[in-house]
């Protein structure tokens, strides 16, 4: 059986399509089928992601120490990610091993500004509707501009919570996306302190916004016992983690765990990445679908993300963040937490984390200093950066000739790595809510909504939030159209 | 003694209305920088002759279009510059500039230091308007220090000539003619590898866009803190320096 295939789903004949083109309240654009037969039993549902980027072709011919720049164009969320995994790469490709202390405390700094804007960004503008207003509420209001109407406080905190994690990444890049930071060998210019004293003046306002976060996500789990049912896909699960077991975002060895929580492997070098993973590529998408090795095609697959880390690590570093995950980890009964609308709580308790973290390091003396660069070393050709991105583990790696030019480039970003669960979440969830019955707007939400807990940044670009056109289509055996539903960019629905 | 008839002893022209005073033998446009007055310009630079290649420069004197950068000063020109319609046309040429080669400002490292991206700054170009060519042209990183990115390259000149009259190396070369026209290295292999081109060499520091450039810096100059961060180009031309002329090798 192939994945996002239903038993049963033998024959495509006599069976009607429903499209989902595009999901709403994601980074980029896929879309969701679903194959129906008369008695809208559901044969199929899968997840395609219809954008083809190209960046691993396109940047082959071009300098090594150009690529962190380009790449970051991947995306307009997490640029900075994507601009860091590339710069470890490239660390090693100008022979650098180590960086000087303030240019390692600025890097990671910066990673969890890109973090808790990221996290914010989705958790308040993306998907607090579906929650504050119910899975099936009035669409014109399940947005944030219905958050901002009748929950003003968390929507502000919301916003607020992701321009101070862009502030973070202004004082470091000079500017809130895309801008620059890093080079060969260390970082292009120190915080200033007038950047660092401005940052600290509304730091204790933000700690005080991501807890309250975290206690949002966990009066919205025990009120709803019904969340453990959603789309709860028991799986293995791979993130970074630090030399003590600890949470990490920027350095750390590869850690995978079986669903019941037994290691597969830990601390593996990032740089074997290729004797871990194989990537499968699939017919009807142009997202391939990664597996640990180790497992195999059909039981090799895993989740990254929030889940993924908040399950991998034994500790935070960071005590606030620490005993959100303790309750965290006791609300799953001491093993694994399987629950996929819980990668929303485990995205809130990161986002605390970043925010500890950004008070600690903000107070450390290294951070202002102004030794940012190391001499390079002896050049080398290959080089490969992971990085834990807000949406997973974020694997570069470039092969370069004895001219400095990228011959080859490999990327794996986090949503491939959850290609596979999001499609078995989408067919868990049209298998539980949608099977037999007549299909309205509020169901289709709920497979955007098992979607959207894995926070899929498809396209990785900017988009204009809330213009997104949406248009379902049931279309029967012949070809006929039965009935279309259009949402068009100014949220109007009309059919 | 009538106005006209004081100009020319006084050898003095007018720019844009302002009397601009030069001294025999110099162009429209030393003339005017050296009033403080600005003419656009891509392919000019202090101290090294004049090309006339961008075009950016031309004014308009006794019902003519002439190239500030190659006309000479003459007593009592009334010169126009700084006319909407002389500025229209600057900015089609800056557009034709940018649609004719590959300028990703957003993944260039010369972004905040490229003269073209402050040009269309300060002509307000917000858009390329003509269709891109998207040309394929060899990028030359075969040089330790330096490479070469073609795709990037305006035809200013100013490397031939900066190799040419200040290092006296001779290192590059236009060849082709028209749309043809490329940039060339004076090598046998046409390698800058096999070329003496040196990093500190001003052909190696003079391209105002990002097509000669060093190599493994990457970003280095933090954005707030590049040329065009700091003033818009045609208060930054103004205090362009004049470089140091070598002894031509003429082995």
């Amino acid at each position: 059986m192939k994945a996002g295939q239903s038993p049963g789903a033998s024959s495509k004949t006599n069976l009607r399509r429903i499209a989902i083109d595009p999901i709403s309240r994601i980074e980029g654009h896929g879309k969701i089928t679903l194959l129906l037969d008369s008695d809208n039993h559901i044969h199929e549902a899968r997840l395609h992601i219809v954008e083809f980027r190209g960046f691993e072709k396109f940047i082959q011919g071009r300098p090594y120490w150009d690529v962190p720049f380009f790449v970051q164009r991947l995306c307009g969320i997490c640029p900075v990610s994507h601009q860091l995994a590339a710069a470890k790469a490239v660390d090693q490709l100008a022979g650098v091993d180590q960086l000087t202390p303030t240019a390692t405390q600025l890097r990671r700094l910066l990673h969890f500004g890109q973090m808790l804007q990221s996290h914010a960004l989705h958790f308040f503008h993306l998907t607090s509707p579906d929650f504050l207003f119910g899975f099936g509420s009035d669409p014109m209001q399940r947005n944030i501009a219905g958050v901002l109407e009748k929950h003003p406080d968390i929507a502000m905190q919301g916003i607020k919570l992701r321009k101070y994690g862009q502030q973070v990444i202004e004082a470091i890049t000079g500017k809130r996306v895309h801008g620059t930071g890093t080079i060969p060998g260390g970082m292009n210019k120190p915080l200033t302190t007038s950047w660092r004293d401005a940052l600290l003046a509304d730091i204790a306002d933000i700690l005080q916004w991501s807890e309250q976060a975290v206690q949002l996500n966990e009066r919205i789990h025990t009120a709803h016992s019904e969340h453990a049912d959603f789309a709860t896909l028991p799986s293995n699960y791979l993130s970074l983690t630090g030399g003590k077991g600890e949470l990490e975002f920027y350095h750390g060895g590869l850690r995978a765990r079986y669903p019941d929580g037994v290691m597969i492997f830990d601390q593996c070098d990032y740089v074997d990445y290729q004797q871990i993973l194989r990537e499968e590529v699939r017919a009807w998408s142009y997202m391939k679908f990664p597996y640990l090795q180790q497992l195999g095609i059909k039981q090799g697959w895993y989740r990254v993300g929030p889940l993924a880390r908040i399950n991998n690590c034994d500790v935070i570093s960071t005590s606030l963040a620490e005993a959100a995950r303790r309750r965290f980890m006791a609300f799953g009964g001491g093993g694994l937490v399987h629950n996929t609308l819980a990668y929303h709580w485990a995205r809130m308790i990161e986002a605390l984390h970043c925010a500890e973290s950004i008070q600690h390091l903000l107070h450390d003396p290294d951070i202002t200093g102004t030794d940012l660069v190391v001499e390079k070393g002896d050049r080398r050709n290959e080089g490969i950066g992971v990085i834990e991105a807000p949406r997973g583990t974020l694997f570069h790696h470039y092969q370069v000739n004895n001219e400095g030019i990228v011959t080859k480039a490999n990327l794996i970003v986090s949503t491939t790595s959850n290609n596979q669960a999001m499609n078995e979440s989408v067919r868990l969830v049209a298998n539980q809510y949608l099977d037999g019955k007549e299909i309205t707007e509020g169901l289709l939400n709920h497979l955007e909504v098992a979607v959207r807990a894995y926070d899929p940044c498809l396209s990785c670009a900017t988009h204009a939030l809330g213009k997104m056109p949406l248009q379902v289509e049931l279309i029967d055996a012949e070809g006929a159209l039965i009935h279309r539903l259009v949402k068009h960019s100014d949220g109007q629905f009309k059919t | 003694m009538g106005y006209h008839a004081m100009a020319i002893n006084q050898n003095t022209l007018t720019i844009d209305g302002k009397d601009v005073h030069f001294e025999q033998g110099q162009t429209i446009m030393d003339a005017a920088l050296a009033a403080k007055i600005y003419i656009p310009y891509l392919c000019h630079y202090p101290g090294l002759p004049p090309s006339g290649n961008c075009r950016l420069c031309v004014v308009e004197t006794n019902g003519k279009s002439v190239a500030a950068c190659i006309t000479q000063a003459q007593a009592g020109q009334r010169i126009h510059s700084n006319t909407p319609e002389l500025n229209v046309v600057r900015k089609m040429i800056t557009q034709m500039l940018f649609v004719e080669g590959n300028h990703i400002c957003p993944a260039c490292e010369k972004s905040g230091n490229c003269k073209l991206q402050a040009m269309g700054y300060y002509l307000g170009m917000h858009e390329e308007h003509f269709h891109h060519f998207n040309p394929r042209r060899a990028l030359d990183a075969s040089h330790p220090a330096i490479f070469l990115d073609r795709s990037r390259c305006i035809l200013c000149d100013l490397c031939v000539r900066a190799s040419r009259d200040v290092d006296g190396k001779n290192v590059f070369a236009i060849a082709g003619r028209g749309a043809d026209a490329h940039l060339i290295v004076n090598t046998d292999s046409g390698k800058l590898g096999d070329s003496n081109l040196d990093r500190n060499d001003l052909a190696a520091n003079i391209c105002p866009v990002g097509a000669i450039m060093h190599k493994e810096r990457g970003y280095v100059s933090p954005i707030g803190q590049r040329i065009y961060d700091q003033q818009p180009i045609n208060e930054i031309a103004l205090g362009e320096h004049v470089p140091e002329h070598k002894e031509r090798d003429h082995d």
